[in-house]
Formats: structure tokens, C-alpha cells, sequence
């Protein structure tokens, strides 16, 4: 009884999984297991057995009780909500009503979401950056890790999409169109729905098909991993700058030299047409740079 | 108790966002596959994402985009969420990518992403055996 206990104190705590041993569908793990069972010497399969069962029927039991539990707190939560749509909802506040009714007055963007995501609180924008920027470094580094670096052929490389002729043509059709699309977005990011974030991922899309089509290592000779790093740097750099700037002249982004300009205008809104496209090469280079390292493990 | 009910029907979107999240937590629960339980944490981020942008929206106004110099609240719905679901986007792809390529490494080095062979190779390297 005293060793049931502990046996299946050792399952809970994740020193001992017996239950890959009872299934014995993984080769690896049954191994594994049997090398690991002389570390009990006093067990008994059957009470073993018994109390692994009994741990995992008591980890689904305590699985669905907590899934209920989650939804029927939120189920609540959802009850007592104002209702879909409702314009006297708490979160239609003064806050919402000062951007739209002061933000083209006061910004010079026409797109009310730019306004405040690049002027008003251009802080959380900038720390949104940098959390991408800190993800491609992360990736960066558990990817180019030291170790066992095998370059193998893939199946996707051995199959060369650059063979065939459809899909070669309609890229060549379709990649300017789509990169154009992308600095469209990108450029009218204060007078129309989209900015950086879309028209950056947009532009990804258009490299990443580049990199699908022609293969990784033209792609990486057209487009090197050091232009992507001193691209995304300048970028951030460039937002910094010029965000430490408008903090210098008041901090409320109200008083800068640069005018906002006339309101629907291309060239208006101040500094958010320069801080959208350096925020849109950083998305691009991070997404871009996502894909060639999931797809080759180096970029 | 039944005008709960009727309220739970008329916030019908924000319900759909729970059922994302269960579904979520579900699979982040019940799943034995490291890469499934990224996937299930990306369906969680999902139903956050659809109920912030539910609360945003107000019957009957048009996109935050000023349209004939009319600024006037009464015509537009709420700005606010959009700018939270852009930074939760953000967020979420950074954290997928990062866990993603955890999984990549675990995978190079212990040939599995199953949980229980998992914990079963960590604890033998711990006790000082081969891998």
C-alpha cells in the first residue's frame, strides 16, 4: 500500500510517467520506462498499474471540473455584461470620446485607431516593437543554437516549385502586386483602415512567397539576414528617436514642429506616416524572418 | 434566472469567445502533443481577440475613420479595443513564434513531442542516465 503511494506520488510529480508504459505505443518511451523501473525496486505492476490509472482518471476528473468551472464563470460574466451594441455601455467612456471627437484636431490622422495607437499612447507601440524585435532575437537564438547543424534536404526543396511554369508565372504576376498592396496599406495607414502592422505582414506575405517559390537560398542571397537586422534597427532606432523627441517637447505630443498638416492629406499627421512605416519594416523583417528560420532552421 | 438566459442569447458573440476559449483550455488540458497545446493557447488568444472586439462595436455607427469632418461620438463606435486586440495580436504572434521554436528544439533533441515520453527521458537524464 505504502509503495502504491509512492509510486503514484512519483507519476504526479512527472519523475515517472508509468502510463507510456502501460500504452507501449511509443518505442522510445517503452525503452525508456525499462530502464527506468529498477529505480522502484519493490514494485508491483498490478498495484502500479491500479494507482496510475486512478491518477489519470483523477487528472480528467479535476480537467473537466476545471473547464466548467472556467465556463460557467464566464458564462456568468457574459450574463451580466451590458448588452451587443449597446451605446451606454461603461466602456464608452470620456477616454473613447476625446480620441474621436479631438484626435484629427489634434493628430491630423483621419483614422481615429492610427491616431492613438501612434500618437496618443506611441509609447505602447513602441514596446509592441520591441516585443517583436525581442521574439526575433529569442528565435534567432534557439534556432542558430550550437549542436548538431545537418542540412538536409527537404521534401519541399527536392520538390522546386521553381519547375513549374503555373506557379512560377502567376508569382511573377503576383508578388509585385502584393508588395505594392502592402506600402499602400503602409502609407495610408492615417487616412484609411490598416498602418504598419498590416501592411508590414502584407509585404511578409510577398517575401515569403519570393523565398517559397525560388528556394531559401536565393531568397537569402537576395534579401541577407544582416540587411533584415540593420533594417529592423534602424527602424526601431528611428522610432525611439523621434518618440524621446516629442517627449523632450512636452510629452504630450501636442506642440512639435512638425504641423499635422491638413486632415485627409497624404503628407499630414505630424510624425505617424514615418512612425507607420518604420513600425511596417519592423513587422515585414520579423515575420519574414519567422518563416526562414521555421523553414531551413537558419536564416 | 430566465432573463439571464435572454441577456446570454443577446450577447450571442461574446458567448461564441467563451467557447474559443474553453476550446483552448481544453486542448492546452487534455492534449498530449507540445505542438497542440501551442495551437490550443492560439485559439485562447483567438477568443480573447473576438470578444474585445465585440465589446467595441455600438449598433448602428459607422468604422472610427472620420468621414466629412463630422467628429462627433454619436457616429462612431469605440476606437479603444481596436488599438488593445493590435497589441494582443502582437503579443500572441511573438509568444507562438517563441514557444514554436522551443518545440523545434525539443524536438531535436529528444525525437518527440509526447508529453509522457517527455517527462520520462528528463527524469532518467536527471538521475544521471543516457538519453
Amino acid at each position: 500500500m505504502r509503495n502504491e503511494q509512492g509510486l503514484f506520488r512519483h507519476w504526479l510529480s512527472g519523475q515517472v510517467d508509468w502510463s507510456a508504459m502501460l500504452e507501449q505505443d511509443t518505442p522510445a518511451a517503452t525503452t525508456a520506462a525499462a530502464e527506468a523501473v529498477p529505480y522502484h525496486p519493490h514494485h508491483d505492476m498490478a498495484s502500479a498499474r491500479r494507482a496510475i490509472r486512478c491518477g489519470q482518471r483523477a487528472y480528467t476528473v479535476l480537467a473537466i471540473v476545471l473547464c466548467l468551472i472556467f465556463s460557467a464563470f464566464m458564462l456568468l460574466t457574459v450574463a451580466n455584461l451590458p448588452s451587443y451594441g449597446s451605446d451606454s455601455a461603461p466602456t464608452v467612456n470620456e477616454v473613447a470620446e476625446r480620441y474621436v471627437e479631438k484626435g484629427t484636431e489634434e493628430t491630423g490622422a483621419v483614422n481615429t485607431v492610427a491616431g492613438m495607437i501612434l500618437d496618443y499612447r506611441a509609447f505602447d507601440t513602441l514596446g509592441e516593437s520591441f516585443v517583436l524585435f525581442t521574439a526575433m532575437c529569442a528565435v534567432t537564438m534557439l534556432m542558430n543554437a550550437p549542436g548538431k547543424r545537418r542540412v538536409r534536404k527537404l521534401d519541399y526543396e527536392v520538390l522546386d516549385y521553381y519547375q513549374d511554369p503555373i506557379i512560377r508565372t502567376v508569382c511573377k504576376l503576383v508578388i509585385p502586386i502584393i508588395l505594392m498592396f502592402g506600402i499602400y496599406i503602409l502609407l495610408n495607414g492615417h487616412l484609411s483602415p490598416g498602418g504598419g502592422f498590416s501592411g508590414g505582414a502584407i509585404m511578409a506575405s510577398a517575401l515569403i512567397i519570393y523565398a517559397l517559390v525560388w528556394g531559401g537560398e536565393r531568397a537569402s542571397r537576395a534579401i541577407p539576414a544582416k540587411a533584415l537586422r540593420i533594417i529592423v534597427l534602424c527602424a526601431l532606432g528611428f522610432y525611439a528617436c523621434s518618440k524621446t523627441y516629442s517627449f523632450f517637447t512636452g510629452a504630450n505630443h501636442l506642440h512639435s514642429i512638425i504641423s499635422p498638416g491638413t486632415p485627409g492629406r497624404i503628407l499630414s499627421a505630424g510624425l505617424i506616416l514615418p512612425l507607420n512605416v518604420a513600425v511596417g519594416f519592423v513587422v515585414c523583417c520579423t515575420m519574414y524572418s519567422f518563416y526562414m528560420y521555421f523553414r531551413r532552421g537558419e536564416l | 434566472m430566465e432573463k439571464l438566459f435572454t441577456h446570454l442569447l443577446e450577447n450571442y458573440e461574446a458567448c461564441v469567445a467563451v467557447v474559443l476559449f474553453v476550446i483552448g483550455l481544453c486542448m492546452l488540458l487534455f492534449d498530449r502533443n507540445l505542438l497542440k497545446k501551442v495551437i490550443g493557447l492560439d485559439i485562447m488568444d483567438t477568443g480573447t481577440f473576438l470578444l474585445l472586439a465585440d465589446r467595441g462595436y455600438i449598433a448602428g455607427r459607422s468604422v472610427p475613420i472620420v468621414t466629412d469632418g463630422v467628429t462627433d461620438m454619436a457616429n462612431y463606435i469605440n476606437p479603444i479595443p481596436a488599438g488593445l486586440v493590435l497589441t494582443g495580436i502582437v503579443v500572441s504572434v511573438s509568444v507562438s513564434a517563441l514557444m514554436l521554436s522551443l518545440t523545434v528544439r525539443i524536438y531535436k533533441k529528444y525525437h518527440t513531442l509526447d508529453m509522457d515520453a517527455l517527462y520520462l527521458m528528463m527524469s532518467d537524464r536527471r538521475k544521471g542516465g543516457r538519453v
